[in-house]
């Protein structure tokens, strides 16, 4: 058994990492191998955070599994082992479809560089020099300049470019017009450079294999075991209460959201007023909903593209696309390629949305808001996949109300928090000796890559800790 | 420990983080990023694996010095002076 339960749990370890999203996983492995001894607490009864998945009539439905980048081949080949790398395969078409152009592409550099040029008649020096400035991007770099006036620079006036673009980052991680030129840099130029890529078996045979490695590498793990506190004795983190049990540590990193983490685990009353003020601005990124459709054993249908990024909106807005009556979703396609050994068809439609709008509804108005997203959803599945209804036996909705159930996060956010929050989450051990974070801070710490390798990089700071 | 040896030792580490890295015709005062490939990952690795074998804490502002192979080895040999090779 990978799981021990609470009660069996010593009374001391090294660090104990609260919460078993990708960033909590990597940095309670990365610790193992270094050498010390690693709790790992997770609140939900399975591992994994928003990268998870959850079975229904016999389909399993990935949550977070739409794609990521290249780079996660070297970093699950360093960070975790050769046979989770194997697992990686490229997604080969991707879809826009929307008022203003429809197109396919491989998501690479060369074939936007392309697309720019030939469809949108960009001239080859713009389009390089504009490839060039974003690769150049690093998040130390000045901030001032917005994704709008880089944009306005390079295609002034091009709001079909713009939207070919930012649609994707917008649905990766939140990103508005208004965001620091350098976060869309840096996220553009590791995610639309050289494809998408998925997880072959889904993400609960990663999910799985991962927790193999934990174990193999001695982690301690125990689910259903929610964090209420930390320990903070002379200024310093010394543990956590679980339940009604104190667990002692060295140090303790919390893969909560940076939001819960000092306002409830800690409490706002061990940080420096000059801290608290920073973290007061921090703005936290918005929530998702999402349609997951299952199709009967026996149907089938074409082969349609892996992910579509459709709307039927005039113009790119993020604002639009935060409407809870968004006319724009992606849509994944999952066919039998996904889990060879357990060959199925599903689709999941993506949308953006807002903690707020869906808490104001009371229970009768949120089950119709429900079924009014699903039936939207089904209208735009149609044109891609004819017939969908009829082969369908299995819908159901979530929203930013069952995100934050599942994960705690502050208004259920999908992606952490808008840029500002990354030098809170990296410097919150100068505040609380012992106590790290790790989690999806500042955009560029997002989604499955940006998590993982913030897991790294907050392991180093751990062990650097632990070795002083 | 002789320069040498810090030497080997480096290129034994970046070996092991990246089994392709390809060291000869390297240029040991050219920047290594470039002619091997990494990334500021790679460079986190390297730090985190001194500090294991040899408690040596390397703070981010002097990851710089890391640069080069022979920025590497000024950097270290003064760290690594009373560490025998293992
Ligand atoms: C709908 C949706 C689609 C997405 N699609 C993609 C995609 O296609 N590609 C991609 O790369 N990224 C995608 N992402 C983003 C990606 O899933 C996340 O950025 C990443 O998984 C977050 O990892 P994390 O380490 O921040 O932790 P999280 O996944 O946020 O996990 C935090 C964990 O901490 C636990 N926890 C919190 N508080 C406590 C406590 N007090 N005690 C114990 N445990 C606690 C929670 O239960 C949870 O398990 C998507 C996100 C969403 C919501």
């Amino acid at each position: 058994m990978s799981f021990t339960p609470l009660k069996n749990l010593k009374s001391s370890y090294d660090t104990i990492v609260i919460g078993s999203g990708l960033g909590g996983l990597t940095c309670a492995n990365r610790l193992a191998r270094a050498g010390h001894s690693i709790l790992l607490l997770e609140h939900h009864t399975k591992l994994g955070g928003l990268a998870t998945w959850f079975k229904r009539k016999g389909h399993v439905f990935d949550v977070s599994l739409h794609g990521f980048p290249y780079g996660m081949v070297k970093t699950c080949k360093k960070y975790w082992n050769k046979a989770i790398k194997d697992s990686i395969v490229q997604l080969d078409n991707i879809v826009f479809d929307n008022p203003q152009f429809s197109l396919k592409t491989s998501f690479d550099k060369e074939d936007f560089v392309k697309i720019l040029n030939q469809k949108f008649q960009i001239e080859m020096s713009v389009v390089d020099e504009f490839f060039a400035t974003v690769n150049k991007m690093n998040f130390y770099d000045d901030q001032s300049m917005t994704t709008r006036e880089l944009f306005e620079k390079f295609f002034p006036g091009r709001s079909d470019v713009h939207r070919l673009l930012l649609e994707p980052i917008t649905y990766a991680n939140g990103s508005t017009l208004d965001e620091p030129a350098i976060t869309y840099g840096i996220v553009f130029s590791n995610f639309m450079n050289r494809g998408v890529y998925t997880f072959e078996g889904g993400t609960d045979k990663l999910i799985h294999m991962m927790q193999d490695e934990l174990v193999a590498n001695g982690v301690t793990i125990c689910t259903k075991a929610r964090v209420n506190r930390l320990i903070i004795e002379k200024d310093r983190i010394t543990g956590v209460i679980v339940g009604n049990k104190k667990i002692h540590a060295k140090s303790v990193v919390s893969n909560s959201g940076i939001t819960n983490t000092v306002t409830n685990l800690a409490g706002r009353e061990h940080f420096s007023p000059d801290y608290l003020e920073r973290f007061d601005a921090v703005k936290v990124n918005n929530s998702s909903c999402q349609v997951y459709f299952g199709v009967k054993q026996g149907e089938r249908f074409d082969d349609v593209g892996d992910l579509l990024f459709t709307s039927t909106a005039k113009q790119f807005s993020s604002e639009e696309m935060l409407d809870m009556q968004t006319k724009s979703r992606t849509f994944s396609i999952y066919y039998p390629k996904t889990r060879p050994e357990k060959p199925d068809y599903t689709v999941v439609a993506s949308m953006n949305g807002n903690y707020d709008d869906w808490m104001r509804l009371d229970d009768t108005e949120y089950e119709k808001a429900k079924v009014d997203m699903i039936e939207r959803s089904y209208n735009d599945l149609e044109r891609y996949i004819p017939g969908i209804r009829e082969k369908v036996d299995w819908v159901e909705a979530a929203t930013p109300r069952t995100f934050n159930r599942y994960t705690l996060h502050t208004k259920g956010t999908s992606f952490g928090t808008k840029f500002e929050g990354l030098e809170i989450s990296r410097s919150i051990y100068k505040e609380l000796p012992g106590l790290f974070h790790v989690g999806s801070v500042g955009i560029i710490m997002s989604g499955w890559l940006g998590a993982i390798n913030y897991g790294v990089i907050v392991a180093n700071d751990v062990d650097g800790y632990l070795r002083s | 420990m002789t320069r040498d040896e810090i030497r080997d030792i480096i290129i034994e580490i970046i070996q092991d983080i990246d089994e392709e890295a390809e060291f000869d015709g390297l240029d040991a005062d050219a920047p290594l990023r470039d002619q091997l490939d990494l990334d500021s990952m790679d460079f986190l690795d390297i730090v985190m694996e001194l500090r294991k074998r040899y408690q040596i804490t390397i703070p981010e502002e002097e990851y710089p010095e890391l640069a080069t192979l022979n920025s590497c080895v000024n950097y270290l040999e003064p760290k690594l002076q009373s560490v025998a090779v293992s």
